[in-house]
C-alpha cells in the first residue's frame, strides 16, 4: 500500500543522513554552543533509526522506544553539562570561538 | 466520503507523502542549522528539526516517545540553548566566519559517513520486517515492559545521572566569589 513510509530502509537513510550532518556540524562549526546544537541533531539521528528498528522488527517492539527515552534522558543531562561548561569557558576567555581556546598550546 | 488509498497523478499512499514531506523539512531544517551564519537561526531550526522528528515519530508508532521529544527537546533542551546563545554572544566578537580552517575536510569526512551507512543498510539482511501498525504494538505497555523490565538498571541509572548532572551544571555554572579564592589552598 504505501511503497515508502511501510519500509525500514527510508528511516534508516534518512537516519544516516542526519548522522552525517550533525557529524559535519560538529567538525566544521567555529562556536561551541553550534557544535553542541550538531550533537543533539546526531543524537536525534540515534533515536529516529531505534525507533525505526523497533517498530519495523517484531522481536524488537518496545526495546526501541525504551531506548530512545534513555537516549533523550542522556541528551538532557550532556546538554547541561555541555552548556555550563561553555559558559565557565566564556566567563574567562570572553569569546565562545573553540579555535581561540589556545592557552594549552602556548 | 473517504478519500482514496493512492493520491492520483503521484501514485503514493498519504503516509508516503507525509514522510516525504517531514523528512524534507527535518533534512532541510538540519542543513540550516549547520550551514546557519546567525547562531539564533540555527538554534530556531534545531527547534524546527526535532519538531518534524516528533512528526515521524509518531508515524513510526512511538507516541509516547514523540511526547518525551517535545517536552524535552523542544520545551528544555531547546530554552536552555537559546539561553547560553543569549548569553555567550558578544557583539564586539561578531562571527565573520562560522566555520573552521578543517571545513573540507570534515565534508569530506560527513560524505563517507553517509556513504558508508548506505552500504551498511544496504547490504545488511533485516530479515522479516513488519510494520506493527497496531494498537496492542504500539502502545505503552510493550515500552513499559520493556522499561521496566530487562533495562530497569539503566533506567535507574538515568535518573541517577540526570541528578549528578544538574548539580554538576549549577557547580560549573556558579559565578566564583571574589573573596574566598585561595582561601581552601593549602
Amino acid at each position: 500500500m504505501s511503497q515508502i513510509a511501510g519500509n525500514l530502509e527510508p528511516y534508516l537513510v534518512l537516519s544516516g543522513m542526519l548522522f552525517a550532518i550533525g557529524s559535519f556540524g560538529f567538525l566544521a562549526r567555529r562556536n561551541a554552543i553550534s557544535m553542541l546544537m550538531s550533537i543533539e541533531v546526531m543524537l536525534n539521528a540515534v533515536n529516529l533509526a531505534a525507533l525505526a528498528l523497533g517498530a519495523f522488527i517484531p522481536s524488537l517492539a518496545g526495546q526501541g522506544a525504551a531506548f530512545a527515552l534513555l537516549i533523550i534522558a542522556v541528551a538532557a543531562a550532556e546538554a547541561t553539562v555541555g552548556l555550563a561548561i561553555v559558559i565557565a569557558i566564556f566567563r574567562n576567555r570572553k569569546t565562545p570561538l573553540v579555535d581561540e581556546y589556545d592557552t594549552m598550546r602556548q | 466520503m473517504p478519500l482514496p488509498d493512492i493520491i492520483p497523478f503521484i501514485g503514493l499512499g498519504w503516509s508516503d507523502v507525509l514522510f516525504l514531506l517531514l523528512g524534507g523539512v527535518v533534512l532541510a531544517a538540519a542543513f540550516g542549522v549547520v550551514f546557519g551564519r546567525d547562531i539564533i537561526k540555527s538554534g530556531l531550526f534545531l527547534i524546527l528539526t526535532l519538531g518534524a522528528l516528533a512528526g515521524i515519530y509518531v508515524m513510526l508508532g512511538a507516541a509516547i516517545v514523540a511526547g518525551a521529544q517535545v517536552l524535552v527537546y523542544i520545551g528544555a533542551i531547546s530554552v536552555l540553548i537559546l539561553f547560553a546563545i543569549m548569553l555567550t554572544q558578544s557583539k564586539v566578537a561578531s562571527v565573520k566566519l562560522a566555520f573552521q580552517t578543517q571545513v573540507v575536510p570534515a565534508a569530506l569526512a560527513a560524505v563517507l559517513l553517509a556513504v558508508l551507512f548506505g552500504l551498511a543498510f544496504g547490504s545488511t539482511e533485516w530479515g522479516s520486517t513488519v510494520f506493527t501498525d497496531t494498537p496492542a504494538a504500539t502502545g505503552t505497555a510493550p515500552v513499559a515492559a520493556a522499561l521496566f523490565g530487562p533495562y530497569l538498571l539503566a533506567f535507574e541509572i538515568a535518573s541517577v545521572l540526570i541528578l549528578a548532572a544538574v548539580i554538576g551544571g549549577l557547580y560549573l555554572a556558579m559565578e566564583p566569589k571574589a573573596d574566598e579564592v585561595g582561601e581552601d589552598l593549602p
